[in-house]
Parts: structure tokens; C-alpha cells; sequence
């Protein structure tokens, strides 16, 4: 956790510094007769985070906070492999929404998460995976009339289906 | 005819079968329209607002305004059971909503919410029907400078909220501030902050990006992590028995926030622009501040549900103030509503309460026959919600993250921002590991928007000369509060330290 803080705040200061300069497009001053430059809000802004991390890296240094006085592991194996299984798994739910629309996206990921990491039965496992994309199309497209990404061509037969039903 | 009267008769014709039916079904469509994280009051106002036009409009505008105030009860919801707050009045509910649900507690803070929401609401219906007028002129006379001293007093608030670590709370709030700044410049329409030059980022970034990301997202993993994916449900089952004594516990518990919350709340969402995010966020810091046990908020105090709840119901009936008596919207929500009014044929401002008395006093008598259908018709659903926190959590998990994804979809429709969600979700689970607080970035996204167009007008207006924001009567005192809260942390620090180098001598 030590190292990791010091790098965490390293990476921010990086980050503000960016965010500054990247302020700089538009005027960072007092423009008179115009009032402040359309970049000195952010761009003073990114500096007071500069500075943050700046106090942040001496409390660091002093050891005053609890992460920079701790020897554990940021994450452990077991950490890790949480991070890429769920975080993954949300990477691919978000990847699969364009391929194979929303809600098919939806069961996919439902099936995934219930059946492989929560090791439900398969019939709870498929019933939710099923259920659930049914239930959110009738009320995000039927009653709340908000069209979801309908993906490539090959799944228009099962949303004509079910926009026959709902128009 | 007093205002008494006036009152009277409004009651007695939101009580009439077609106006009351309006009112259950708003209030049941607004409960469950809020309790869905990336929907709120906005959504549910503005998609059924073409539905109205089957109706006369004394009856559209009080369906609308039932939505409005079931939603306000619904954003607690979201916010107890899944820990996501669905709009950014409710981030404020999370602090201590969503442990007293991780406790088993679920219950006392989902009535907490509810009776705090409608005294909240029941106060500003009061002082709405009670100082209307005078009201209005009062909010008339904030300008640039006035608002943005009200914005720095609730990012000094943030500073309060953050714990010890300043440093990383103010990196936080400054961090959600440049976040709110991407897109265009408001002033000049200069594209700005545009990252990486990725065009995507033209748009800006919504408040719901971050606050789904950060909580939907980041919390989840976290709380996957650290419990090792085996998250205890420990929620009791509901009774009627139960839930009295849980109310009971929430009277006592948290009257002090629901009092804070429901005054304090009203007068920010009575001033335009302000609304009930900054609302909600003040009293729960001036509840905690004021509280005779403040290491208790954040760890699950019913007064830490009380006041944000409070006040977020009383800032939504202050918010439609300006918008009946003066024509201007306090909230996105009375935006909506005011253009609703506007088709109808209805034209607010001043002359509103005279031309078309029986619809101004039906709409206010509506605001208390729908208040207390909330308040019965929320106690009556939470056994539903508390069923929900039941399930396994290998099967809650996978649906808060649907909910957070789909969600955010409806409220954005751009597949840029479900990535940067993501993106969000797994940057503020490695934050959250190095106690970075993230509430204040989610809050300070939405009033970064508000702030900083007022602090470049209130420059403008002084020629440069920062000495505007004291010399004002309003935004003096304000701004001088606001700067005391966010110096009193480092000064306690400082005599920290000096106290521990005097002990060492002596030692």
C-alpha cells in the first residue's frame, strides 16, 4: 500500500499537470472587459489539485496516513482475480451491447455472473439470465418509450417479435 | 378570501376522483421511476408529459407534480438498498443510508427516509402556501455573486465531509469541478478540456457518468473485494411490528436532520439555479456539524438519512416557487414543468396567482394530498425493497450492474459514456483503496456547471476585484462562513500538531 499510494499520487500530479495544460488552449487570465478566460477555471483548478498531491506525497513522506504506513499488497491474488473476473466481465457486458444488443448483452453477462462466478443451479441461472432482458425491453422501450442499442443485423427477427408486441 | 380558504378549496378539488386518482398513479410511477438508478424526476416528468395532454390541465400539472414528489421519495430508495444514488439529490443518502442497510438495518433508514421526506415536504408546503410572494422577491435578489458564495459554502461543506485527509478531499472536489468543465466553454463556446482531442469528450460529462461509474461500478468491486465475493445478508425479515418500532427509532433519531433538512432545504431550492443537490448537501453537513455524536455519520446515522432527505423533498416543493410566482425554474424537473404550463396555455409569473387562482390553490392543495399518498404509499412498498436486499448477493451483484449500465444508457443514449462509466467504476475502486473520498467529485460535477458561470459574471461585474463576494450584504457573510469551514480543519491540525511538539518536551 506504501508504494501504492506514493504511485497513485505521482499518477494524479501527472494527471493535473495534463489537465493545465491542456487549459492553456483557452485564455487562463482576466480578460478586461470580458471577465476570466474561458481556461482559468480549469486550469486553476487542476493546479489546486497539483498542489494536493503535492501535500499528499509529504504526508506520505511523514508516514501520517494509514496507506503510507501499511506493508499490505495493494491487492492480493485474490484481489486480482476479483478485478478480472467482475471488471472483466463488465469490459465484455459493455463490449457485447453493439454485437448483440442491449438486452442480449444483458443475458450474457446475467448468465455469466450467476451461473459461472455465483454457481447457481443452470434453471435459476438461465431463468434470470431470460427474464430479466424481457422485463427491462417492456419497460424501457414499451412503457418508458427509451430505444437500448439493438446490435448487428441478425437480431432485428427477435426485436420485430417483440415490437410487435409492444406497438 | 384568506389564504385559509384558498387552501381549502384547493385540497377539496385535488380530492376530486379524477385529480386524486392523478395523484396515486404520479406518486406510484414517481416512487418506482426514482427508485431506478440513471431515471429521476426529470425523466419521468418529461416522458409523461405528452400523456397529460388526455387531461384538463388543473389535473396534468398535479400528475406531474405527484411524479415529481414520488420520485424525490424514490431517489432514497436506490440510494439504501443498492447503494447507488440515482440522482445527484440523493448522493448525500448513500453516506449513511447504505451502511444502516449493510448493518441489517435497511428498514430503519428506508422509514427514516420516508418520514423525514414528508416532513420535509409538509414544511415546505407550509411556508410555500404561508410566504410565497415574499419568498420570491428574496430570491430575486441573489445574483452571480450570491449564488456562487452559496456554491463555495457547499463545497466548504465537502470539506467537512471528507474526513481528516483534506488534501485528498479537495483534490476530489477539484477534480469533479474540472470533470463538470469538459465541452464547451458556457461563456464563449470554445470547446474546452476536450482529452486527448477525443470528440466524445464535446458533450461534457454528466453527473450520472461519474456518480454510476464511481458508485455502481467502483463500490461494487470494492465491496466484491474485500468481502471475498461473500457479502452477508443479514436484513431481517419485514413485520408491521418492525416497522413501527423502526419508527419510532427514526423519530427519535432523526428529528434533528429532518428539522435542518426541511428549512434549510426549502430556502436553497427556493433560489433559482440552486436547487436540491446543494440543499441536501448543506444539512447533512450543518446536521453533522450541529450533532452531539458526529463520528457516528458515515457509519449509519439516522440523522444522516433525515437531513439530506428532508431536504431534497423540501428544496423540490421551494424549487417550484419561482416558477409559479416569478416564471423562472429552480430545478431541471419545474423546467420541464414550466414548458408544460406554457402549452396549456397557463402563463406563470406574478399575475399567475390572481388570473388562475383555482389552478394555483388546486396545484398547492395537490402538493399535500401528494405528500402524504408518498409518505403511505413508500411505508407500504418497503417491505418490496427490503425483499430485494435479501436475494444472494451473487445474483443482486450481477442486477446492480445491469441496472447501473442499462440506466445509464436511458439517461445518456451514448455508448462514449457507458465506456467512460466503466472507466470511472475501476479508477474510483483503486481511489477508494487509498481513502480517496469520491462523494465530493460526484457533488461538485453537478455544481461545477453553476459555479463557475457565476464566479466569471460576479468578476465581470467587479472589473476583476474578488472583493465583491464580501462587500455584498448576501454574499458576505456567506462567503465569510464558507471560508471559515474550510480553514477550521487545517487550523484544528495545526493546534493538533503544536499540542503533540509542547507534550514532547515536557515528556
Amino acid at each position: 500500500m506504501r508504494v501504492g499510494e506514493i504511485v497513485t499520487a505521482g499518477f494524479l500530479a501527472l494527471l493535473s499537470l495534463y489537465l493545465m495544460w491542456k487549459s492553456t488552449e483557452l485564455p487562463i487570465g482576466y480578460i478586461a472587459g470580458r471577465g476570466p478566460g474561458g481556461g482559468a477555471w480549469p486550469f486553476w483548478l487542476s493546479a489546486i489539485m497539483l498542489i494536493c498531491c503535492g501535500c499528499i506525497a509529504f504526508n506520505w513522506w511523514r508516514g501520517s496516513n494509514p496507506a503510507a504506513q501499511s506493508d499490505e499488497p495493494v491487492l492480493d491474488s485474490h484481489g486480482w482475480r476479483t478485478l478480472l473476473l467482475v471488471g472483466g466481465g463488465i469490459v465484455g457486458f459493455v463490449a457485447l451491447v453493439n454485437i448483440i444488443s442491449m438486452y442480449g448483452a444483458i443475458a450474457v453477462f446475467l448468465f455469466y455472473y450467476t451461473f459461472i462466478l455465483g454457481r447457481h443451479r443452470l434453471i435459476l441461472s438461465l431463468s434470470i439470465s431470460l427474464i430479466t432482458p424481457i422485463a427491462l425491453f417492456f419497460f424501457f422501450e414499451g412503457a418508458m418509450r427509451i430505444t437500448m442499442p439493438s446490435g448487428l443485423p441478425f437480431t432485428d427477427p427477435v426485436f420485430n417479435i417483440l415490437y410487435d408486441i409492444i406497438y | 378570501m384568506d389564504v385559509l380558504t384558498l387552501l381549502a378549496d384547493g385540497m377539496l378539488l385535488s380530492l376530486q376522483p379524477l385529480n386524486l386518482a392523478m395523484i396515486l398513479i404520479g406518486v406510484t410511477v414517481g416512487l418506482f421511476i426514482g427508485a431506478m438508478p440513471g431515471l429521476g424526476s426529470v425523466n419521468g416528468v418529461a416522458i409523461l408529459l405528452p400523456v397529460t395532454f388526455l387531461v384538463p390541465p388543473g389535473s396534468a400539472i398535479i400528475f406531474l407534480a405527484a411524479i415529481y414528489y414520488g420520485a424525490m421519495y424514490g431517489g432514497a430508495v436506490s440510494s439504501i438498498t443498492l447503494g447507488i444514488p440515482g440522482a445527484s439529490t440523493a448522493v448525500a443518502t448513500t453516506f449513511d443510508g447504505r451502511p444502516l442497510a449493510r448493518q441489517g438495518r435497511a428498514s430503519l433508514a428506508l422509514v427514516t427516509a420516508a418520514l423525514a421526506s414528508f416532513v420535509g415536504g409538509s414544511v415546505a408546503n407550509i411556508l410555500f402556501t404561508l410566504f410565497a410572494p415574499v419568498l420570491a422577491s428574496v430570491a430575486l435578489s441573489f445574483g452571480p455573486p450570491e449564488v456562487f458564495a452559496l456554491m463555495l459554502l457547499a463545497f466548504a461543506t465537502f470539506v467537512g465531509l471528507g474526513g481528516d485527509d483534506i488534501p485528498k478531499t479537495i483534490f476530489s472536489i477539484c477534480f469533479g469541478l474540472v470533470l463538470g468543465a469538459i465541452g464547451f466553454d458556457q461563456i464563449s463556446g470554445a470547446p474546452r478540456l476536450v482529452l486527448f482531442d477525443y470528440n466524445g469528450f464535446l458533450q461534457g460529462i454528466g453527473f450520472l457518468v461519474l456518480a454510476i461509474g464511481v458508485y455502481g461500478i467502483g463500490e461494487m468491486l470494492w465491496t466484491i473485494e474485500q468481502t471475498r465475493g461473500d457479502v452477508e445478508s443479514n436484513t431481517p425479515k419485514m413485520s408491521i411490528k418492525g416497522m413501527a418500532v423502526d419508527t419510532k427509532e427514526a423519530a427519535k433519531r432523526g428529528w434533528r436532520g429532518t428539522m435542518i433538512g426541511s428549512f434549510l432545504g426549502f430556502f436553497v431550492g427556493v433560489l433559482p439555479a440552486a436547487g436540491a443537490t446543494p440543499g441536501s448537501l448543506m444539512s447533512y453537513g450543518v446536521t453533522k456539524m450541529l450533532s452531539r455524536k458526529p463520528d457516528e455519520f458515515g457509519k449509519g446515522a439516522p440523522d444522516g438519512v433525515a437531513a439530506p432527505e428532508a431536504a431534497n423533498n423540501s428544496a423540490s416543493t421551494g424549487s417550484m416557487l419561482p416558477m409559479l410566482t416569478l416564471g423562472i425554474p429552480g430545478s431541471p424537473t419545474t423546467a420541464i414543468l414550466l414548458g408544460g404550463m406554457v402549452i396549456w396555455g397557463l402563463v406563470p409569473g406574478p399575475r399567475l396567482f390572481v388570473d388562475e387562482q383555482e389552478f394555483v390553490w388546486g396545484l398547492i392543495g395537490s402538493f399535500y394530498i401528494s405528500n402524504a399518498a408518498a409518505l403511505l404509499i413508500n411505508l407500504a412498498f418497503i417491505p418490496v425493497f427490503i425483499w430485494m436486499l435479501r436475494m444472494p448477493f451473487t445474483i443482486l451483484a450481477p442486477m446492480i450492474f445491469v441496472l447501473s449500465i442499462a440506466g445509464g444508457y436511458a439517461a445518456t443514449r451514448d455508448m462514449f459514456d457507458i465506456w467512460l462509466m466503466v472507466v470511472f467504476g475501476i479508477g474510483a475502486f483503486f481511489l477508494r483503496k487509498f481513502d480517496y473520498p469520491l462523494a465530493p467529485a460526484v457533488l461538485a460535477i453537478v455544481l461545477g456547471p453553476i459555479a463557475e458561470p457565476t464566479l466569471r459574471q460576479s468578476l465581470l461585474l467587479s472589473s476583476g476585484d474578488p472583493s465583491i463576494f464580501f462587500t455584498r450584504p448576501i454574499a458576505g457573510p456567506i462567503t465569510i462562513v464558507a471560508l471559515v469551514l474550510i480553514f477550521l480543519p487545517a487550523v484544528k491540525l495545526l493546534r493538533r500538531g503544536l499540542g503533540r511538539r509542547r507534550k514532547r518536551p515536557a515528556q
